[in-house]
């Protein structure tokens, strides 16, 4: 800092090492003395201030009936339009109302209550008299308890209050009214032969459906009939997409896995779980929109870009007899974000 | 250079709406004229007789379709290349564009141009939107207000686009987008989907301006700029000193 | 009360005068309203954010509970049968529905949503600006310390208010925050998975969750922000409130506007100004349009799918953090004896770390500064923030990270808006969230040193008036007008300690810990400029009598 100065003449950059002493300091000077506000002295613009404030509390009065207009005047189910329009009236009514009062009130004190600043003294917050008052009067307690002489009330009693919460969590444990199985989340509704169909109709998909190109969106059959359509939905989402077979490169044992250049793979993000649904038919890039994360569909869904780690699960399919899209098999790791007994 | 890959995808692209006829007739005064067009304007990326160069993939079998979404969009020609064709001015008219679809039909069957019953935006709507949610949304936004991809992609905002050019678009998988061929959404379907749209760009938003749709992102920087700014204009106010 | 036997004696003589009294002789208000009627509060726009934030939360339980009385936390599936054509006779749960019938077939209930929406987001960012205030101000110091954390604790009770309010509609974009938040928590070690499935009453989505996070939403929470503004405001009352510096303050006075009756005015007014606003938004502007979204279905998602902008940070660190980080994966196998464990680093780090380090340091600084300045005494005239430039720099350094999260949670909406692709957003902000912290720190202390520069300026030569002055001689100077002595004092009137070296402790020894405090004592004030004294004011009058003759030669000279 010390070769900070410039050349003025007076030499006002005095950093570092230059000490204060608390003698030279300038004086306080004080309160600065209250100059008059034009109403103080003006006694017509006092009148017009208050005129202000008057017409300032009619325009909430406006306000309010405005709104009651809007209540009664509009029939909210006739359209969109009405319905924007009933909504405007309620809330200009409602601001009108509202800063009508606010600002009135407001301009009242700011021209017309007195302006005058004052000085009030701030207290010790405790004073030495309360501190040693205080400490008397808690050790005067503990003394009475005897809880310093009875270790033993002591001891028990500590025990006791440590435990006594206990049950009160236990009793959460039926938050998940099951047997905690963490399994669960291993498997969906896929096996071999359930047919692919499609989001949200059910109806099946047969491979001459899917053109190069496409995507589909795609449930295992039977899903919309199931008791627990959500949970399972969760998990089971699958994108089906067909590209040119020679554009693929799967890895050993995986060759199978498709159809003619047809591929179904998890539409839950490994990263935190959400639908990876943005396929991107030329780059055959998937993007996931809450977080970005890129799969690249040539390399088995390998992560790309993003804070995604693992690659999307791949689920193995082929055609059956009447030409339509099954499972193969379920999904052979867990679909979704990653949990610590995932292995 | 991503469009390079399409020629080849499109030629296959066809194959399931193929089953519809090709509604639209081209005289073959319009199939000459388009040929015409198409030497002059297009060949030079697409190659004589579309076949494609590297610059630009083949034509043959994108279908009328395509050339009427590409060319009436004002995507093609394209001004430069870029991640992807962007919307512009219109290079041709309506006629010349009917031609050059005319000739690049005659190329090799594609989707054709699709039928006005599709396109009277009186679907089921709440068919449509549930349609839009599962397959469009996650790109175009589930207003419609436009989506990002990777490396300077994006889905544009559908307000505004003609009920024909988001059929065809679903029909071709134009650039990035992937092909919704007739097997995967029926063009019942499609006119459901066009019906949502086009039902939600009419109604506007219920709660007053919409500040684009764009979710809380654009809800959050209003109260940040416009909420505090003009609470903020009134603690000012509030504890300045009237003259 | 010795006044009792007076009291009996006391006729009021009006007929308020008789209700009043009746009611004081029962609760004894006099002596509250003696205490209270006249108290002093200063006057300053940048003290209102916590009234602000306080106003917002009366606004939101007004509106809230108009909504309770038409919503229906339950997931049970139902059809919608409601006047919203585009989702007639789609499949949803009763909560969107009733949402839905609540902004669509209720006259007003829109309205009472969009206030109750706007509102919650008011809240939590005129909490925010309040604790930015409170701490480049260092009015956290002794004795509000503790008063600090309690408002740290209601900025997280107001994000946890708002995160289950946000989830409540059970919307398309709820629904997928709520699958993100369940990715999070699986993401816990050991227990994260159970976590996940005591919250959502077994798998994702389950049919729980939402009237489990209602309960939460309208009663334990609200319950205990409401205790914590009571407290916050007992311990308000009890400092006294915090004064800018300036002529007739200091540490031993209050000096304002009594509450009777120009602060109660002005507050009170302003719950109405704050009303009014939060309505005028309401009346015109969009929020959380819940029928776009469509009902929560695990399948699809929309672009741009983002929390509320509170939430942002967490989101934005989320999407920063690589999953492979120069090769090397941040999801790690760890062989345990009874099998191997997933530690999920790419969402534990980002989801906890940075959160983590901004609230640990924000409840903790008053402690640290106190600690390195070795300052124990109370402060109740605030820091102009240019006179405390590194804890000014510190906060912006804070501020810039918070922000690159923030900013990095809509990377999408950068990238199309601005026409750069998605993937360059992110590398840049990756680097920002290093470097950006950096220069913050750098530019304001610069910043706030060169002010401090500024004020000194100011006091020694007077104010620059732009008029420009020729000497006999030819020289050209600007005329200065002299500061009247009260600006003077809020320019010079503040404190400018030394970095305070190691000091022996009771043993004499200067230990490691004390060195360490020194070392960073120095990094806290080296950097410093001292107020100008009576005697260098005495000294640049002298040394600039030049300019007085110029302002004599004024008249004379030609001016330009």
């Amino acid at each position: 800092m010390g070769d900070h100065s410039h050349d003025s003449p007076t030499g006002s950059d005095v950093v570092a090492a230059a000490g204060q002493s608390e003698t030279e300091r300038f004086q306080d000077p004080g309160i600065p003395p209250h100059r008059p506000r034009l109403a103080d002295t003006d006694p017509r613009a006092a009148k017009r201030a208050e005129r202000q404030v008057a017409i300032l509390f009619a325009v909430s009065v406006i306000g309010t009936l405005l709104f009651f207009v809007g209540y009664f005047a509009f029939d909210p189910n006739a359209s969109i339009g009405t319905l924007r329009l009933q909504n405007l009236f309620l809330g200009l009514g409602t601001a009108f109302a509202m800063l009508g009062i606010g600002v009135g009130i407001v301009h009242w004190a700011k021209t017309l209550m007195p302006d005058h600043e004052v000085s009030e003294e701030r207290h010790a917050i405790r004073t030495e008299d309360d501190r040693v008052a205080a400490e008397k009067i808690v050790e005067d307690i503990l003394e009475e308890t005897g809880i310093k002489r009875r270790p033993l009330i002591r001891n028990t009693i500590i025990g006791a209050l440590a435990l006594a919460p206990l049950p009160a969590i236990v009793m959460f444990r039926d938050l998940d009214n099951s047997s905690l199985s963490v399994d669960r989340l291993r498997h969906t509704m896929w096996k071999e032969g359930v047919r692919l169909t499609r989001d949200p109709s059910g109806t099946p998909i047969k491979a001459s459906d899917v053109t190069i190109g496409s995507a589909f969106h795609v449930i295992p059959e039977g899903l919309n009939e199931s008791p627990n359509k959500l949970e399972e939905k969760a998990k089971a989402v699958v994108l089906l997409m067909r590209l040119d077979p020679a554009a693929l490169h799967p890895s050993p044992g995986r060759e199978d896995w498709g159809y003619n250049g047809i591929v179904a793979y998890s539409k839950i993000c490994t990263h935190v779980g959400c639908p990876v649904a943005l396929y991107e038919q030329q780059t055959h890039h998937l993007l996931c929109p809450c977080h970005q994360s890129t799969f690249d569909l040539t390399q088995e869904c390998k992560v790309i870009f993003g804070p995604a780690n693992r690659p999307l699960p791949q689920l193995p399919i082929k055609v059956d007899s009447e030409g339509y899209l099954v499972a193969q098999s379920d999904f052979h790791e867990p679909v979704g974000p990653s949990y610590w007994e995932r292995g | 250079m991503g469009l390079l890959f399409t020629g080849g995808l499109y030629a296959v692209a066809t194959t399931v709406n193929q089953a519809k006829a090709d509604t639209q007739s081209f005289s073959a005064s319009d199939v000459k004229e388009g040929e015409k067009l198409f030497l002059a304007n297009c060949a030079t990326c697409h190659g004589m007789g579309g076949s494609g160069t590297n610059s630009g993939p083949s034509l043959v079998g994108v279908g009328a379709a395509a050339v009427d979404f590409q060319v009436g969009t004002g995507r093609m020609p394209m001004q430069m290349q870029g991640p992807q064709a962007q919307v512009k001015p219109k290079q041709f008219t309506d006629d010349q564009t009917h031609q050059l679809a005319g000739y690049v039909a005659s190329l090799g069957a594609g989707p054709s141009i699709p039928a006005a019953e599709y396109l009277d935006e009186k679907g089921d709507a709440a068919k449509g939107g549930e349609l839009f949610r599962v397959n469009c949304a996650m790109c175009h936004n589930a207003a419609a207000a436009g989506g990002a991809l990777t490396r300077g992609k994006f889905a544009p905002a559908l307000a505004g686009v003609s009920g024909q050019h988001i059929y065809e678009a679903m029909v071709t998988g134009p650039q990035n987008m992937p092909v919704f061929n007739d097997a995967n959404i029926t063009p019942q379907n499609k006119r459901d989907i066009i019906t949502f749209l086009k039902t939600i760009e009419a109604n506007g938003s219920p709660g007053g301006a919409d500040l684009g749709s764009l979710g809380p992102v654009s809800e959050g920087l209003f109260l940040w700029i416009a909420g505090l700014g003009v609470i903020i204009a009134f603690t000012i106010w509030l504890t300045s000193r009237t003259s | 009360m010795s006044a009792s036997t007076a009291s009996t004696n006391y006729t009021p003589k009006t007929k308020v005068g008789r209700i009043t009294n009746f009611v004081d002789e029962r609760v004894g208000g006099s002596g509250i309203l003696r205490e209270f009627g006249r108290k002093v509060f200063p006057d300053h726009w940048s003290f209102m954010f916590g009234e602000v934030a306080l106003y917002s939360f009366v606004i939101l339980l007004l509106s809230g509970t108009f909504l309770t009385f038409f919503f229906d936390p339950s997931m049970t599936e139902t059809v919608y049968k409601g006047s919203f054509v585009p989702l007639k006779g789609v499949e949803m749960s009763a909560a969107y529905n009733s949402s839905l019938n609540i902004s669509f077939d209720i006259r007003g209930g829109l309205f009472m949503r969009q206030v109750h929406h706007w509102a919650a987001l008011l809240f939590v960012a005129s909490i925010a600006v309040h604790m930015l205030r409170v701490f480049f101000t260092g009015a956290f110091r002794k004795p509000r310390e503790m008063n600090w954390v309690v408002g740290g604790f209601l900025l997280i009770l107001a994000m946890a208010e708002g995160f289950t309010g946000y989830s409540l509609p059970d919307d398309l974009l709820s629904g997928n925050g709520l699958r993100i938040i369940d990715g999070v928590i699986k993401s816990i070690p050991i227990v994260g998975t159970y976590i996940s499935f005591f919250l959502f009453g077994g798998e994702f989505p389950g049919t729980h969750i939402i009237s489990r996070l209602y309960t939460l939403h309208i009663l334990l929470i609200p319950a205990i922000i409401l205790l914590m503004i009571a407290v916050h405001l007992f311990m308000v009352v009890v400092h006294k409130h915090t004064q800018y510096p300036g002529p007739g303050r200091n540490d031993h006075n209050v000096v304002g506007y009594p509450l009777g009756p120009v602060y109660a005015a002005k507050a009170g007014g302003f719950f109405f100004i704050v009303f009014g606003v939060v309505a005028l938004m309401a009346a015109a502007f969009t929020i959380n349009p819940i029928w776009n979204y469509g009902p929560y279905d695990p399948s699809p998602v929309s672009a741009g799918t983002q929390p509320d902008w509170y939430i942002g940070f967490v989101d934005g660190a989320l999407r920063l953090m690589p999953g492979w980080l120069f090769g090397i994966p941040m999801e790690w196998h760890v062989p345990l004896p009874w099998g191997t464990n997933t530690l999920t680093l790419n969402v534990l780090l980002p989801a906890l770390v940075p959160a983590g380090i901004i609230f640990a340091v924000l409840f903790t600084y008053p402690w640290i500064e106190r600690w390195i300045t070795k300052d124990n005494r109370e402060h109740h005239v605030l820091d102009r923030p240019r006179n405390a430039p590194t804890r000014t720099a510190i906060g912006v350094a804070g501020f810039i990270l918070y922000c690159v999260m923030w900013a990095a949670a809509s990377s999408d909406l950068i990238a199309t808006h601005f026409h750069v692709s998605l993937n360059d957003v992110t590398y840049w902000l990756r680097a920002l969230f290093f470097i950006g912290p950096i220069i913050g720190f750098i530019v304001s202390k610069r910043i706030s040193l060169a002010l401090q520069r500024k004020d000194r300026e100011i006091a020694l030569h007077g104010r620059e008036t732009g008029r420009i002055v020729r000497l006999p001689h030819g020289e050209f100077i600007e005329v200065h007008a002299p500061v009247d002595e009260y600006k003077r004092y809020k320019l010079v009137g503040f404190e400018s300690p030394l970095p305070l070296p190691a000091t022996p402790n009771a043993q004499g020894v200067v230990d490691r810990r004390e060195k360490r405090r020194a070392k960073l004592s120095r990094w806290f004030f080296e950097d410093r400029v001292a107020p100008v004294t009576p005697r260098e004011l005495e000294a640049a009058h002298g040394h600039g009598h030049h300019e007085e003759i110029a302002a004599e030669e004024d008249k004379k000279a030609v001016i330009r």
